[in-house]
């Protein structure tokens, strides 16, 4: 035996014999894996926030979460001898004065814009294939609550520097606290530790961006992770693949080298971003004083629909009594983003009120067959996208030479006009598609080639499809094909007719083709 | 729709054959692949010795102009591109690896139940039932009322020390620096103006002049900060109360909107709009900062300005009204 081969044995020893590590590493090393790129979604997220760690660790070693004015004589000559905070010094010395501190600044900064794209794409996927169904729930409220905290981390995040830009979306965050009834002037008092801007938010928000949320992160993509790895990922339909198997590649050796070989690819396309691409040059912006701003003030992108909704709101204000109710800063920073997160995370459980299914599902939707639930999804999105077009505003009127107020009015009409289109063609298109399956099923692929028939006929030759083809296009169940979806008793009543409603709604489909329509169709048949 | 008991639909042909790559049959193609590998993993290790040897030896002062980027700071970029390569490669040689040598037979594992068995079920309600009436709770209420009482409150106190985390708002929001008699100053100058040295056209942002030894914080400023404009007097379309707090076709307005409360620096000459950058609230001047466009739902408060006996501009009276966003207390019912 070699010498390494006696080390990693007693090495192995010696754990296994203080923790059984043995019986569960031969368990999970085989683990399977089921392989599509679109897993890999997560998987950015992931890594993205390991990055997040990492550069932000380097940070705090240099960074200074305090507001007491400084004068800067650093090696930024444009600012020299400003007076400004401490916070606003320590980044600009982390720029300028320390050797690959712009470098960690901005890969840190590029690596929380990918986790939170990374988040909304493995969002849609999850959403548009139906993974978050039964036994999945869970994991969903989690990934919902992942959604939220990592908008509030980030906005958090770019506010440290205390800068011109990123002090103005504080000034807005403190003016949607003053807003709340009753106990907003004291809500914003308590906050900020006295009138605004005070010197304690910055201090605050720092422990909430270093300790709190990461630590919330870290606990909930822990139980994530484990409730994948305990359930088994979810696989795409395809031949061989069925609800009570999981087909892919093992942990070791092949998961690993990819999933470990990944990390690395994130790792480095977010390094060579922090690399050439500048991010919140905040030299550019100056220190924070509630007296300057500049023009063309944005939040970063995960925050624009909430800025476009604010920016669309009516004036409406209600005068009376001696008190006043800001209903133009309540609606759209408040209520709103609370029912869109609100019925986001419910949402799996009114899918299955609507549809009446209580089963597990390990194999996804095709986003074709669950025509409602992809137009529900491309809806939301819409409206989503109109309110961030909104949000930038200004940017698009200037660039395009419109006006701000045709925007305006366009996104405060189209906000609600828009979305039950999209609704109407999104559907509409998923049953086309699924008509398109069916015809390939029975009708073969067409080829291109021409043959001339005895009668003198010209017919195109069709392919018919691979077994495995027929399968992957035939194999989902189909809401009418369930023996009684909803029990009479759940169909009384107003509720109860609504909700059978909403499940006829829902039961649209084109049938699925079958060996028997096949078959009728005879041979011969092109 | 035809009886669903006689339908035949398709059958799951099973897992496809499995088609093996080149470097599984062929060795010299194993060979090249395995080549391949080596020479990513080599990039990588180049990359970390370019990050090391550029942070050791490059000048942190030295810029560079590329096209698109500008001026680029050259230790940045290369101590960025080394990191990127000592990353990528790394990733890009493993995945090559897995794809092009390691096995890549389907593997297939069966999922399990979840749920427990009826039996591990019974006898979990049954041990729970058990141990609950041990603890006595169901026949003691004595114990269980105080045991609430006791968890009820003790989360109190954690909230209770929260109380320090501010000071009470008290009448904050109802006045600014502002006074009869206040001097306007120029910021940043932090010179008294005269009628005479602004222009019609020009806007200037004034703060007031503050008691011998206060010194001005953002706070201050946050409350204080004014814009001076100057008009053709016969362009205001004011009452006669409003007009009388103008000066020869200067008229001022706290610079801080009223609707969210960032600083309203946008000024539109040839209309007499002031634009609030954030979310886009118009305010026409000639109307006493009424708002014309956007969220906001009250006018910018104006601020009274005459001239005192040595020609300097200054306030009238304090803000008539709590300047900026709104909040509960305030009494809007004149703006």
């Amino acid at each position: 035996m070699k010498t390494s081969q006696k080390v990693a044995g007693a090495t192995a020893n010696y754990v296994d014999e203080r923790t059984g590590a043995a019986k569960w590493l031969k368990k999970n090393l085989t683990k399977v894996f089921p392989d599509h790129w679109s897993f890999m979604l997560g998987e950015i997220c992931l890594y993205s926030f390991v990055i997040l760690l990492m550069t932000g660790t380097f940070l705090t070693f240099w960074f200074d979460p305090s507001q007491r004015e400084v004068i800067y004589h650093g090696s930024y000559l444009p600012l020299s001898g400003v007076h400004m905070s401490a916070a606003y010094d320590s980044t600009l010395h982390l720029s300028f004065d320390v050797r690959g501190g712009l470098l960690m600044r901005q890969i840190h900064h590029w690596a929380a814009l990918i986790f939170m794209s990374a988040i909304v794409a493995h969002l849609f996927r999850v959403f548009f294939t139906g993974a978050f169904r039964k036994p999945r729930e869970f994991n969903w409220l989690i990934g919902i609550g992942l959604l939220t905290f990592g908008i509030v981390e980030g906005f958090l995040g770019y506010s440290l520097p205390d800068d011109l830009l990123s002090g103005t979306g504080i000034r807005i965050a403190e003016a949607i606290l003053q807003a709340i009834p009753v106990v907003g002037s004291y809500l914003a008092f308590f906050a900020f530790g006295g009138p605004f801007p005070g010197t304690a938010f910055i201090p605050r928000i720092f422990i909430v961006h270093v300790l709190l949320l990461p630590g919330l992160f870290l606990a909930l993509i822990t139980i994530h992770l484990m409730l994948v790895w305990y359930q088994k990922h979810t696989q795409y339909p395809g031949p061989g693949r069925t609800e009570k198997n999981v087909v892919g590649y093992p942990l070791m050796p092949v998961y690993m080298a990819k999933a470990g070989g990944f990390f690395f690819i994130v790792f480095g396309i977010t390094a060579f971003l922090g690399a050439v691409a500048s991010i919140n040059p905040i030299w550019l912006y100056g220190p924070y004083t509630p007296g300057q701003i500049s023009a063309g003030s944005q939040p970063d992108w995960y925050m624009g629909w909430l800025d476009g909704l604010v920016r669309m709101a009516p004036p409406l204000e209600t005068h009376a009594f001696g008190h006043t109710i800001s209903w133009n800063i309540l609606i759209p920073g408040l209520f709103i983003p609370g029912i869109i997160f609100t019925g986001m995370a419910l949402y799996p459980f009114i899918e299955s009120w609507i549809t009446g299914d209580k089963r597990e599902h390990h194999l996804l939707d095709r986003p074709r067959n669950a025509p409602n639930r992809t137009a529900l999804g491309v809806m939301s999105i819409t409206f989503m996208l109109i309110s961030l077009a909104n949000g930038g505003n200004d940017i698009i009127a200037t660039h395009f030479h419109l006006t701000i107020n045709a925007i305006m009015w366009f996104t405060r009409i189209g906000l609600f006009t828009v979305p039950p289109i999209a609704f109407v063609i999104t559907k509409r298109v998923c049953l086309s598609l699924q008509r398109a399956d069916r015809d390939l099923v029975l009708h073969g692929k067409e080829t291109g080639r021409l043959v001339m028939l005895p009668t003198g006929e010209m017919v195109e030759v069709h392919e018919p499809l691979s077994d495995a083809k027929k399968w992957t296009l035939t194999q989902h169940q189909q809401p009418d094909a369930l023996p009684a979806p909803l029990p009479a008793s759940a169909t009384v009543g107003l509720k109860g007719k609504f909700r059978a409603r909403l499940n006829r709604a829902n039961a649209t489909q084109i049938p699925a083709a079958t060996l028997t329509d096949l078959k009728e169709l005879g041979d011969g048949h092109h | 729709m035809s009886d669903h008991s006689q339908v035949e639909r398709f059958q799951d042909p099973g897992l496809p054959e499995h088609v093996h790559r080149n470097a599984d049959v062929d060795p010299i193609a194993a060979k090249r692949a395995e080549r391949q590998v080596a020479i990513l993993f080599l990039l990588s290790a180049v990359g970390t010795v370019l990050t090391i040897v550029s942070y050791v030896f490059v000048k942190s002062d030295k810029y560079i102009y590329l096209p698109v980027m500008g001026s680029t700071n050259v230790q940045q970029l290369l101590l960025g591109i080394g990191l990127t390569a000592a990353t990528l490669f790394i990733g890009l040689g493993a995945i090559q690896w897995a794809k092009k040598l390691m096995p890549d037979q389907e593997v297939i594992a069966e999922r399990h139940e979840f749920r427990s068995e009826d039996v591990d079920r019974d006898d979990l309600v049954a041990t729970f039932k058990e141990r609950g009436e041990a603890t006595g709770l169901g026949r003691r209420s004595l114990i269980k009322r105080t045991l609430g009482l006791a968890l009820g409150l003790v989360g109190l106190s954690p909230l209770i020390l929260l109380r320090d985390t501010g000071p009470l708002p008290g009448k904050y929001f109802d006045t600014t620096d502002w006074a009869a008699g206040t001097r306007l100053l120029l910021d940043p100058a932090g010179t008294p103006i005269k009628a005479s040295d602004l222009e019609v056209g020009a806007v200037a942002q004034v703060l007031p002049e503050l008691p011998a030894g206060t010194e001005r914080t953002l706070e201050n400023t946050g409350k204080d900060a004014v814009l001076l404009i100057r008009l053709h007097p016969e362009d205001f379309n004011l009452d006669a109360q409003r007009l009388s707090w103008t000066y020869q076709g200067i008229i001022a307005f706290s610079k801080i909107c009223t609707h969210m409360g960032c600083a309203v620096a946008l000024y539109e000459q040839q209309t007499h709009h002031l634009l609030c950058p954030c979310h886009q609230s118009t305010f026409d001047v000639t109307r006493a900062a009424k708002v014309i466009f956007g969220p906001a739902a009250r006018p910018l408060p104006q601020l009274a300005i005459t001239v005192n006996s040595d020609g300097y501009l200054v306030a009238q009276q304090p803000f008539t009204l709590p300047i900026g966003p709104s909040f509960w207390e305030r009494n809007s019912s004149n703006g």
